[in-house]
């Protein structure tokens, strides 16, 4: 089905390159993520990142800087207000989520009325894999590597506060600046993942490559690249399921996030069965 | 702005915000925030639905709320209950997406629907979104202690048999329907922003359950009137006033608290 025309394609090479970093970018970060139980943060700091991709589209500006700034500018809101029980964590990640919506919605309005993008909606909450400029792939790959790289050094710190906090805080880490730091990394991830599948999907990379990931490994080096598998094999193989459906459907293919949330989904359903049996394997084994 | 056509918007924004007034006051106490962020967005879809099947809007809402409800009830049983919560929401969007692809002249109704319309609201719809509001209301009374008692204490309410499980599997009911009817006013992004933010605000004004619903479904109308008169004269989308409106409520709330633990502090 796929052949030398996927990828000698222009758009297609594009796709797999700024795809796949945002899929590992997204899959490594969200292992920390899940083990946190962030989740809501992730996903919140996607929606505000779509405030800056309506920006992006208003003021001509490139869509990943629009998309980088206000996730960033999302992760110090939510530091600043700041709470520290878990309830009211969730409580405050809503309110600036709700503001940060507030201003997409405004945006995106100013951005169908004032110029001809009568698509934006569709264009920043559900993504625009296949019409990414090639020029941006220095700066989506730069910040992923930034992302990877800020990952790599905070490991062991994000891994004692995920795991058990008190230790951590007799160890001397400073909760609230490795959280400030996490954020950001959150935020390189989820605005990578904004742009390629839509802001509102992008939750699809950053939770279940992880979550299925974590229900097979026991040590959080395997479950982090075993996510970065799940993500890379979702978001290539939905590349190549879109692609293909223009052939199904003649006139308009189908979405690329229907079918990268479709492989995750289905990852994350399998992970249950087989982790359950892995894990009698490996106590049968002891 | 009160003439003809908008009657039917200010009636319908009137239920919609007392109903998400009352159950935003148990989405906060509960901590619930996530789910119904995710809930809405992921009724969203059936909106796309109803429209491709020709059947009424409030029906593909309310099936979908249904979808949602058993996808995060189901997959919570396996894992963690936010994961379980993120998984249902992608899954069920991604759905919406497919049907959204299927239909090239959607774009306007993709971004009322997501972010809200004054002219949303048709005379039809009254029937069924207060019947939806009125069963919401119900049940939330009907729960009104188990729902109370399990958020404050888990071991409590167990040892009172209450079953935390079951009234957690009800307040998700509950709050698919709020939020299946607050959809086409306020839009699927900010369903949550009107339940959160005049609930928060409400309880840092107050430590009384009763009061603190009183005044949250009072500031949630306030809310709603304002977005609407507001986006009716800038045609500005409602959804930008509603989140607005919520951050501002919650932010006096957080500064009347302050002030009130100052006065304590000082007596």
């Amino acid at each position: 089905m796929i052949g030398a025309a996927f990828f000698s394609n222009g758009p297609v090479q594009v796709a797999l390159i700024i795809g796949g970093g945002a899929a590992l970018v997204s899959a490594v970060v969200g292992v920390f993520t899940v083990l946190r139980g962030q989740s809501f943060a992730g996903h919140a700091l996607a929606d505000i990142s779509s405030a800056g991709g309506s920006a992006a589209l208003l003021f001509g500006i490139r869509p990943l800087a629009g998309f980088l700034a206000m996730a960033a500018l999302g992760a110090g809101g939510m530091e600043a207000i700041g709470a520290r029980q878990i309830r009211e964590r969730d409580l405050v990640t809503g309110i600036v989520l709700g503001a940060g919506l507030g201003v997409t919605a405004l945006l995106l309005y100013l951005d169908m009325t004032t110029t001809s993008a009568s698509g934006a909606a569709n264009t920043v909450m559900f993504g625009s894999m296949f019409a990414i400029a090639p020029s941006t792939i220095p700066l989506a790959l730069g910040v992923g590597a930034l992302a990877l790289a800020m990952t790599a050094a905070l490991y062991r710190p994000l891994l004692l506060i995920a795991i058990d906090p008190d230790l951590a805080a007799i160890r001397g880490i400073d909760p609230r600046l490795i959280g400030l730091a996490h954020l950001l990394v959150l935020a390189i991830a989820v605005a990578l993942s904004a742009m390629t599948i839509g802001a509102i999907l992008s939750t699809a990379l950053l939770i279940g490559p992880a979550a299925a990931a974590l229900r097979l490994a026991t040590r959080p080096g395997t479950a982090i690249l075993i996510a970065a598998a799940i993500g890379l094999c979702a978001t290539w193989g939905g590349i190549a399921l879109a692609y293909d459906s223009f052939y199904w459907t003649p006139g308009h293919g189908w979405p690329v996030s229907v079918f990268v949330v479709m492989i995750v989904l289905a990852a994350y359903l399998a992970a249950g069965p087989l982790g359950t049996a892995l894990a009698r394997r490996r106590m049968a084994g002891s | 702005m009160f003439s003809g056509f908008m009657i039917n918007t200010w009636i319908a924004a009137s239920i919609v915000a007392a109903t998400a007034g009352l159950v935003g006051f148990f989405v906060v106490v509960r901590g619930a925030s996530f789910a119904a962020h995710a809930l809405p967005l992921s009724i969203f879809p059936g909106a796309a639905a109803a429209a491709w099947l020709g059947i009424n809007e409030i029906g593909g809402l309310v099936a979908f709320a249904a979808l949602g409800v058993i996808g995060i009830d189901a997959l919570s049983r396996r894992g963690r209950p936010e994961v379980a919560t993120a998984l249902t929401l992608v899954m069920l969007l991604g759905l919406g997406t497919l049907f959204l692809s299927r239909t090239t002249t959607y774009a306007q109704e993709v971004y009322g629907l997501l972010f809200g319309q004054v002219l949303g609201i048709g005379a039809a719809d009254i029937t069924p979104i207060a019947l939806v509001s009125a069963a919401a209301a119900g049940a939330v009374l009907l729960l009104f202690r188990p729902l109370l008692l399990s958020a404050v204490s888990r071991d409590l309410a167990q040892a009172r048999g209450a079953a935390p499980a079951r009234t957690d599997l009800a307040f998700l009911v509950i709050l698919a329907m709020a939020s299946a009817v607050a959809l086409p006013v306020v839009g699927a992004l900010l369903v949550f922003s009107l339940m959160v933010g005049p609930a928060a605000a409400a309880r840092n004004l107050t430590d009384r359950a009763g009061l603190a619903i009183a005044l949250s479904v009072a500031i949630s109308l306030l809310t709603v009137w304002a977005a609407i008169a507001l986006s009716y004269l800038t045609n500005w989308p409602v959804g930008f006033f509603v989140g607005f409106f919520g951050a501002l409520a919650y932010g006096l709330g957080r500064g009347a608290l302050h002030l009130r633990r100052a006065r304590r502090a000082m007596a």
